[in-house]
């Protein structure tokens, strides 16, 4: 088991980042400036080779949730089985974050999805464009300002007409 | 809506740019395509019969699962889960409340374990023989198919027994199972494991193992190298197909998996071939946990103990017991039900096509903030572009089945 609260102390001496524990989960919240310096070490230097999960979550109306937006790592080691979740968090009006296609591949498809899904911009990626849902669709249903019910985007769908087709 | 490129004006790998190919043409894939299985799209682009540049296009199926996550208790969405890898919907279930239990500290009894071990295994074996069945008829291997499908009528007719529903059976519960399992299910599966499936997949292996069109069609096909299965986040049968050694049930054991015997199945040659032999061997992998588990299933309740407050209680302790009845009052009304740590964690196990995992944000609710899936097919399709470029359009099927693609779950 690799201590990783201390390597990145050791690393960077004049960061600090909140850890915090739950169950078996190990997490480090980490400024979105720090991010992909932060990544870059972690994949680097204490062989979290791999990205298991990139998710997003919006914090509106989460209790005691002061920024808006997260954005989480789940990294895994192939070769110690340890799991590190990197934590982010960004803001509106833009929510930005940087990509980290350059470090991971996989996670081209699941930052495209986050962008789908939540309208954070991932800087730097290759292809940011929506996945799942079209692209005239305009807004961001994993929003909690997103409506679960009632009349949305589907009904302002433009409808072909037979004579059109 | 014609689909655009990242950058049509790009250069294709070939070196030259594309205005000057205009031999290239392009292929719509799907949506409705037999070879696909699913609703997928993808559009080829083609030199004559070479793929020069595959680009996936999905959504198709997307229905807001996550949304609905939110919305629904921790129980109901059980009924969700199932319909995302709807062909070993038990193996969703169990990943879903796994995360759920963990976030509550839950700790399920050893009888709960050991069954849902045995159905989780039940869930792979009928997933990899569909995989292995499906992609040997796409190859124009149909006795194969025959043969598999043949095995997973008895496992559905397995989960029958169990729970009254045979494709999506939502038969796990928080802190528990719907209902116990009786004598006559295990004489069901002691049957099937010792006896009707070790005859089909020896059939199979002798139908395709050495079946020359089979191996040409599939050796050397869509090859995955290792450091690209960790890099592009691969795992399941098609990064241990690429020698990752990397298996959830070895190397963080969940419910019973630490006490049975099994091997990890890793091969070398990350091609459709060794998917395919990877995933025949951990079927058998699977139909020794099988055997094992089914002759040690633990005597005891099936629930965690009511005084709990997190499980439903049966019929005959809400309809005899005052604690019973306001127990089951408790978990289903709307302004009371479970009151979970105001935390989030993410949890995965080992689904039959990878690391199936839950991100879950709780508020406190009776219901998850957030409800996120990882999903392995999402994950394994973004590999597709890279497997088939280079090949012909037919190593498609190939390629596609051997990735066992599943729509609901790609889409969600």
């Amino acid at each position: 088991m690799i201590d990783i609260e201390a390597s990145l102390k050791s690393t960077f001496p004049d960061k600090v980042y909140a850890k915090s524990e739950f169950r078996d989960n190990q997490r480090i919240d980490v400024p979105v400036s720090d991010l992909i310096m932060v990544l870059t070490y972690l994949k680097n230097q204490l062989k979290f080779d791999m990205l298991a999960e990139l998710c997003g979550i919006d914090y509106l109306q989460y209790p005691s949730a002061r920024d808006r937006y997260g954005v989480n790592y789940v990294l895994s080691s192939t070769e110690t089985n340890q799991r590190i979740i990197i934590r982010t968090k960004t803001n509106d009006p833009d929510p930005v974050v940087p990509s980290v296609v350059p470090l991971w591949e996989g996670a081209n498809w699941l930052e495209r999805e986050v962008f789908d899904m939540f309208g954070i911009r991932f800087e730097g990626h290759p292809d940011l464009r929506r996945i799942l849902l079209p692209p005239e669709f305009v807004s961001y249903p994993l929003r909690k300002d997103y409506p679960l019910r009632g009349k949305g985007e589907r009904h302002n769908f433009h409808q072909l007409t037979r004579a059109e087709s | 809506m014609p689909l655009t490129l990242a950058n049509p004006n790009a250069q294709i790998e070939t070196g030259e740019a594309v205005s000057d190919q205009e031999y290239l043409y392009t292929l719509n894939f799907g949506p409705q395509h037999p070879a696909t299985h699913t609703t997928l799209r993808l559009i080829l682009t083609l030199d004559g019969e070479v793929i020069v540049k595959a680009v996936p296009d999905i959504g198709y199926l997307h229905s807001g699962f996550e949304k609905l996550g939110e919305d629904l208790d921790f129980n109901q969405y059980v009924t969700v889960v199932d319909r995302m890898n709807y062909i070993s919907p038990i193996a969703n279930e169990i990943a879903w409340h796994h995360t759920v239990e963990k976030l509550m500290g839950i700790e399920i009894t050893p009888r709960c374990k050991y069954i849902r071990t045995i159905i989780a295994e039940l869930a792979r074996m009928s997933d990899h023989l569909l995989c292995v069945g499906a992609s040997a008829l796409d190859l124009g291997g149909i006795t194969g198919f025959l043969y598999a499908f043949n095995e997973r009528e008895k496992i559905y007719n397995i989960f029958e027994t169990m729970s009254g529903q045979r494709f999506h059976p939502s038969f796990s519960r928080v802190g528990g199972l719907m209902m116990d399992v009786n004598d006559s299910w295990i004489e069901q599966i002691r049957k099937f494991a010792h006896h009707d499936f070790p005859k089909a997949h020896a059939d199979v292996t002798r139908l395709l193992n050495r079946n020359k069109i089979f191996v040409d069609r599939t050796k050397g096909i869509g090859v995955l190298s290792r450091e690209e299965a960790i890099n592009r986040s691969a795992t399941g049968p098609i990064a241990r197909a690429s020698g990752v050694q990397r298996d959830l049930r070895i190397d963080e054991p969940y419910l019973a998996y630490a006490d049975l015997d099994f091997e990890m199945v890793c091969a070398e040659g990350g091609d459709c071939y060794s998917r395919y032999l990877v995933r025949m061997e951990e079927l058998k992998e699977s139909c020794k946990i099988i055997q094992q588990a089914v002759e040690n299933i633990p005597f005891g309740p099936i629930n965690v103990d009511l005084e709990s407050k997190q499980v439903i209680p049966d019929k005959s302790a809400t309809y005899r017991s005052i604690e019973g009845l306001i127990q089951h009052f408790e978990l289903f009304m709307w302004n009371r039900r479970w009151t979970p740590p105001i935390e989030e964690l993410y949890a995965a196990t080992e689904a039959p096509n990878g690391e199936l995992g839950f991100y879950v944000v709780s508020n406190g609710n009776g219901h998850a903030y957030r409800a996120r899936t990882r999903p392995p097919s999402f994950i394994h399709f973004s590999l597709f572009p890279m497997l088939i470029e280079g090949h012909q359009i037919s190593d498609v099927p190939a390629v596609l089945g051997s990735l066992n693609i599943i729509a609901a779950e790609l889409d969600r």
